[in-house]
């Protein structure tokens, strides 16, 4: 917020997402409410939620009246006397701490967010999501107000279908489309449901819009039951989520308040309620129809489709579900127009997708870029390259229903069809960078063992099909694997393909088969030469340390659990291979990288 | 009317019936193992897929509704293929121990394990070890044996309306249970043995069979239909044992569900109900599945008594008869119809029932009659 209502000279905004106060954005709070308090600074205090630079945690805003701002990373709050002193006290920029100032985008890390084009991520960080207020500010509700008033439900969804929008939970199936459905479905009564339940591993960017702009989700709700005449929306949100629960929950309070949920709202005759409902932390519970037998107090199991939810969904009423970030893009659209949504994109991929960086990247976070730009330009000029300098590898897509691309497919432009064609998904959104020391088939395992355990059980492909190939790869990453495992690999994926009643088990060989695809030569070194080239699978890797680079510091001596590594102070040290249980920790202390696995 | 073609043949059906109802009814065999006629469809053991023109994904015949103009295929190499590695999949985790266990011979699994010719699955890995659920005197359940259909979870919460069981826990470990693993005897469990009925292996099983009744002739024919691969029925047949089931209707109540007695020298060894016949369509209650003791204990009436000088003495059906309507009419003329009452009994069907209210009433002239199953 760059006004800062009631006169004062700054306005010092702290980013109060979970990523925030995991990384002590709390003690930073408290810090700068005591320092306000005993200084005399011309200054208001607000929070906001995560603005994306998860790497640079916590992160304070300060705007300043004319409507500049500076962001400050890593502030702890021990740096926090000094930032106001020089920086509200004084209005000088402490330029060391500084991500990115307005004027200067190109700056440093600020190639992080200069990068991105931020649409459904317009709020966030920059406005206090406790606080409806601020959200009207800026023009919340407008659109709401306007379709209410102005519109008719099939404007709304031409307008929303103008904009090409894709929902962004997963499928990529079109907006519009769909409400197009669930709006002719007959039926008196419908729901609309907000899929928040979020379960892949490495994708946050579902929590960080709840905690930083719930009012966006909501809004996109409100136009959502209007257009498909539902008057009935829950929001189905994860209870490992607790801020974006809580934030849901003033939101929610202050839209009664307003008058823009309950009845008649907007002053018309239309009523919309809005519940928020508590997920056990099932992954399989974010697939729809799982997801509805959950909201119906039922075990969150999938039935087979069809029938589809736009008919007989949630409590057999024709139901439509939506994810986070596609209601978020809603209010956007509607204002802004679904002609201007579909300038942003490819042809057949329209408008911004956020994407969660996360792995061996240099800058992990939140990214909302245009849909057409290269992984390479997500990965290398937002994500900054790979971290500690090495070499990028490859970039499983989607979570554990995508595919992992190598970089020869670095050039690929985000878009639902390229990325598919690739072998992968856009998903929701989830990039998890792999670099040369990560082992393909190990990264393999890792997701199966994941889908495995979060399968409901209910179908036999699903239930035992990955349970046996998780049980494969493990051979193989301990060096038993036989040579007739890769076939048997891709025989049985393509059977769980076929036969899995849902898209869990439908999609969970993914991984299996695209670095079976872009790396098999990984999995015959393993099952062949029993060796493991990333120097990742304990069983298949010994550990050295290189005479000519140890310095000598003893660090990895402190770290072995088996007292393996010994050798004189400043003098190369020794692993014992006997001893030695390849547990790495000492490869990752070491500041010389004279440890060497293979 | 919807018109369909199944694996080429031109079939007629009504609306809303699912690709399976059309195909059973047109003579064509689909494999299915989490399909009961009796529950709602599941769709979750795969083995019923079929391939329908123009549809993006294999269709579970067993859920999926048929639409007119649908052509689809039931068979051929990627559908059998895939039902081959599904029952492997389900014999990797399985001990195929046919040869000694009770459902041998009626066992579905079995059946299908035969029909692709799976014996040793080419998946090996990880097998259940759960321990033998005998906490009750009538069901037992051995989960190593479960396939996961949901079959008994149905039909104790649609047929029972009670609910004893869900699934718990995820992914491989996912196995019915009662809530907290409790004993079935701490549930709501009425013990009608229904998930006994449904499941289509041998993960639950009738324990007055298993512990204490165990006929070795019944065993030798379960062993042989795990030798010959063979049901049951046509093993019967094939020995000419066919006089060891009788149909009859159970006499426990006006419900009238049919049983059949499954009886070896004079013994009753066990009761099942034949699927889709008669009022119960297979489904019974606790009595008419366990309450079989009754038929040859020897505390059992087989002839009125007639109370002479203070003692019981046996007596035959007329004198009985006669004496009862004797002492009848001389009550009703001494004193007054009002001071006879008529008790009547839920065994009794309510064309029974019907007439001893108008005995009551028409004949002896009192509205004193009522009935046990009144509460
Ligand atoms: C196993 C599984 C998990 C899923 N998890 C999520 C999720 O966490 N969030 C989500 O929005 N969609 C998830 N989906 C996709 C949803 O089923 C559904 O397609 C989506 O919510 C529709 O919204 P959209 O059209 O806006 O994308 C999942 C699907 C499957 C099969
Ligand atoms: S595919 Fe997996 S998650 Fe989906 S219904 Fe089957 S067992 Fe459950
Ligand atoms: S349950 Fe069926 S397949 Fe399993 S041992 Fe018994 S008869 Fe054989
Ligand atoms: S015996 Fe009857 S009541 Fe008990 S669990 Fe089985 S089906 Fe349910
Ligand atoms: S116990 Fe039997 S009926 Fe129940 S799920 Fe297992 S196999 Fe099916
Ligand atoms: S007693 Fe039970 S089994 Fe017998 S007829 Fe009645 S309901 Fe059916
Ligand atoms: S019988 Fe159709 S899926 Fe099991």
């Amino acid at each position: 917020m760059s006004d800062n209502g009631n006169g004062h000279r700054y306005k010092v905004v702290l980013g109060y997402g979970t990523c925030g106060i995991a990384a002590g954005a709390t003690a930073v709070k408290d810090a700068l409410e005591e320092e306000v308090k005993k200084g005399s600074y011309d200054v208001d205090l607000d929070i906001a939620g995560c603005m994306g630079l998860c790497f640079i945690e916590p992160v304070v805003e300060i705007f300043d009246r004319q409507g500049g701002s500076v962001v400050y990373g890593d502030i702890t709050a021990k740096k926090v006397p000094q930032l106001l002193e020089e920086h509200v006290g004084k209005g000088q920029v402490i330029e060391d701490w500084v991500v990115k100032k307005s004027e200067d985008p190109e700056a440093c890390e600020g190639d992080f967010l200069a990068n991105q084009l931020r649409v459904v991520l317009r709020n966030c960080g920059k406005i206090n999501p406790e606080s409806i207020e601020e959200y009207i500010q800026i023009g919340g509700y407008e659109a709401a107000k306007k379709a209410l008033t102005s519109m008719t439900p099939e404007e709304v969804i031409d307008e929303v279908s103008t904009s090409g929008i894709r929902g962004r939970g997963g499928a990529g199936f079109p907006t519009g489309t769909k409400w197009g459905f669930a709006r002719k479905s007959p039926g008196e009564e419908k729901y609309l449901i907000c899929n928040a339940d979020e379960g892949d591993p490495g994708a946050f960017m579902d929590r960080s819009v709840l905690e930083g702009d719930p009012h966006s989700v909501l809004e996109g709700m409100i136009l959502a039951g209007f257009a498909i005449g539902a008057r009935q929306g829950y929001i189905y949100c994860r209870a490992e989520y607790p801020l974006a629960l809580k934030r849901l929950d003033i939101a929610i309070e202050e839209c009664h308040q307003k008058g823009f949920l309950g009845e008649g709202i907007f002053g018309t005759d239309w009523s919309f309620e809005v519940k928020v409902k508590k997920g056990a932390g099932a992954f399989v519970c974010g697939e729809e129809t799982a997801m509805m037998a959950s909201i119906e107090g039922q075990r969150g199991m999938p039935n087979p489709r069809p029938p589809f939810p736009a008919t007989h969904g949630l409590w057999g009423k024709p139901t439509n579900i939506n994810n986070v970030e596609t209601f978020a893009a809603i209010p956007w659209i509607i204002a802004e127009g679904g002609e201007k949504y579909a300038e942003i994109g490819t042809e057949k991929s329209k408008g911004t997708k956020v994407f969660c960086l996360a792995g061996k990247v240099r800058r992990t976070g939140l990214a909302e870029v245009p849909m057409g730009y290269t992984l390479r330009q997500v990965i290398f000029d937002v994500g900054g390259g790979i971290a500690e300098g090495r070499e990028f590898k490859a970039v499983q897509m989607g979570g554990p229903s995508g595919g992992c691309l190598p970089a020869e497919k670095l050039d690929t432009q985000v878009d639902y069809d390229q990325i598919t064609a690739a072998g992968a998904i856009i998903g929701s959104g989830g990039m998890i960078v792999a670099d040369n020391r990560t082992c393909m088939v190990d990264l393999a395992r890792y997701f199966l063992s994941f889908t495995q355990d979060e399968s409901c059980g209910k179908c036999t492909p699903c239930r035992i099909g990955t349970k046996r190939m998780l049980e494969i790869l493990e051979r193989i990453c301990e060096g038993k694997g036989e040579p007739e495992d890769i076939e048997k690999l891709q025989v049985l994926a393509g059977d769980i393909k076929d036969a899995s009643l849902c898209a869990l088990g439908g999609t969970a060989p993914n991984p299996v088969l695209t670095t079976l695809r872009y790396f098999k030569d990984e999995y015959e070194d393993h099952i062949f030469n029993h060796k493991c080239a990333a120097g990742s699978c304990p069983a298949l890797i010994t550990l050295r340390i290189d005479p000519e680079t140890c310095t000598g510091c003893a660090a990895c001596v402190k770290v072995c659990p088996t007292d393996a590594i010994t050798g004189e102070k400043k003098e190369p040290h020794v692993i014992d291979a006997e001893a030695c249980i390849r547990c790495k920790m000492c490869l990752s202390r070491c500041p010389s990288e004279s440890i060497i696995a293979e | 009317m919807i018109k369909v073609e199944i694996d080429g043949k031109a079939c007629e059906a009504p609306q809303g019936s699912t690709i399976l109802d059309i195909a059973k009814a047109n003579g064509i065999d689909i494999p299915t193992l989490c399909y009961d006629p009796r529950l709602s469809p599941y769709g979750a053991c795969r083995l019923c897929l079929v391939e329908v023109e123009g549809a993006r994904a294999l269709l579970p015949a067993c859920y999926a509704k048929a639409d007119d103009g649908m052509v689809i295929q039931t068979t051929n190499e990627k559908l059998e293929r895939i039902r081959k590695t599904l029952v492997e999949l389900l014999v990797s985790d399985h001990p195929m121990e046919c040869q000694g266990c009770s459902k041998s011979g009626r066992c579905e699994l079995q059946r299908l394990a035969d029909k692709y010719g799976v014996t040793e699955s080419t998946f090996t890995g990880e097998v259940h070890e759960y321990d033998l659920h005998r906490e009750n005197p009538f069901v037992m359940r051995d989960y190593n044996k479960c396939i996961m259909c949901g079959r008994c979870i149905r039909i104790c919460r649609e047929v029972q309306g009670i609910g004893v069981y869900d699934f718990i826990n995820r992914g491989f470990k996912a196995v019915p249970g009662t809530p907290y693993d409790k004993p079935m005897q701490e549930t709501p469990c009425e013990f009608c043995g229904q998930c006994i009925s449904t499941c289509p292996t041998g993960a639950i099983k009738a324990r007055p069979y298993e512990d204490r009744g165990r006929v070795a002739a019944l065993d030798m024919l379960r062993n042989a239909c795990a030798y010959f691969k063979m049901p049951e029925e046509d093993m019967m047949k094939a020995l000419g044992l066919e006089g060891w089931v009788t149909r009859t209707t159970c006499a426990y109540c006006g419900c009238g569900c049919q049983l059949d007695i499954h009886v070896i020298d004079n013994k009753i060894v066990e009761i099942t109900s034949p699927l889709m016949v008669g009022s119960g369509q297979g489904n019974l209650c606790v009595k008419g599945r366990f309450g079989y003791d009754f038929v040859s204990s020897s505390e059992r009436l087989t002839k009125p008594l007639i109370r002479k000088k203070g003692k019981f003495e046996e007596a035959e059906w007329d004198e009985a008869l006669d004496l009862v309507a004797k002492k009848l009419s001389e009550t009703k003329k001494k004193s007054c119809p009002d001071s006879i009452g008529v008790f009547s009994s839920a065994r009794a069907t309510n064309e029974d029932n019907y007439l001893v209210q108008k005995f009551a009433r028409a004949v002896i002239g009192t509205n004193n009659v009522d009935h046990c199953a009144r509460l």
